[in-house]
């Protein structure tokens, strides 16, 4: 475990750069998770968050085919939005555990 | 001990070449399983592997239940090959391999193909497995991308960080 600084707030994150404890989570620190990464979170990436931390709240696993079925965007748009890890990178952003699934 | 240094991976090319839900899906799921790591992910389907990405038998794949000594009854015996050979049962079986596949949110064969490709992994056919099947390009699912030779395919695969893997 290892401590960052991300907007303002110093929070714990893993060796792989999720976070934590999901309490930390702001849209402020996703954005600068993503920004680490080259990405500019637009309103589109932020419903893809939230939709992932509402599921994982109800402890549901998640699926690349789930978020494409969830009517916020489909696969395509998802590697679109996250390029080269759809469902690693929305996770992280989403301040939620690295996703355990194999599809 | 050396000091070994990894190169890491970023390009697998997967052969499938049997038509058993299980052989079929071992390839599908490491092929998605490579381009949501951001690896280049390519396809290659031959001999009756060319059942998964034909239209008609794509999404009527059968595991088999004679001379599959994996397959165990629910309750962990061994399943007897003659009762594999009875009518319906190799029926039955899939069915249920199908539904439990469809609890893990793990699509049917076609949507399958369609979350690769829209990841941006690439499906082909074998040449010379649709001549002898008698298959072209319109008997093929739409996500299948061109019916290629092995040369082609060994082209495909230059490039440091590469593996090959044959389900």
């Amino acid at each position: 475990m290892a401590e960052k600084t991300l907007a303002g707030k110093t929070v714990e994150v893993t060796g792989e750069g999720y976070l934590v404890n999901k309490e930390d989570w702001s849209k402020e620190i996703a954005a600068e998770l993503a920004k680490e990464d080259g990405i500019d979170l637009t309103e589109k990436h932020y419903e893809v968050l939230d939709y992932l931390r509402k599921e994982q709240a109800a402890g549901t696993t998640l699926t690349i085919r789930k978020v494409g079925k969830s009517g916020i965007t489909d696969i395509k748009g998802l590697y679109q939005l996250f390029p080269g890890g759809p469902l690693k990178l929305s996770s992280k952003y989403a301040g939620i555990p690295k996703p355990a699934s194999c599809v | 001990m050396t000091e070994g240094k990894e190169t890491p991976l970023k390009k697998v090319l997967i052969i499938v070449a049997k038509a058993n839900i299980e052989d079929v899906y071992a390839g599908l799921i490491m092929a998605n399983g490579a381009v949501m790591e951001g690896i280049e992910a390519k396809l290659f389907f031959t001999f009756f592997g060319l059942d998964a990405i034909t239209k008609k038998q794509m999404n009527k794949l059968h595991t088999a239940t004679v001379g599959n000594p994996g397959m165990r009854m629910p309750n962990g015996w061994q399943f007897p090959t003659l009762l594999g050979a009875l009518p319906g049962v190799e029926a039955g079986v899939s069915a249920m391999m199908k539904k439990q596949m469809d609890e893990l949110d793990i699509p049917p064969v076609d949507e399958f193909l369609d979350m690769i490709t829209a990841g941006g992994g690439e499906i082909y056919a074998c040449k010379l497995a649709a001549e002898m099947f008698k298959l072209t390009m319109d008997d093929f699912n739409e996500n299948v991308k061109a019916i290629i030779t092995v040369g082609d395919l060994y082209a495909m695969s230059a490039g440091e960080g590469t593996q090959i893997i044959f389900t």
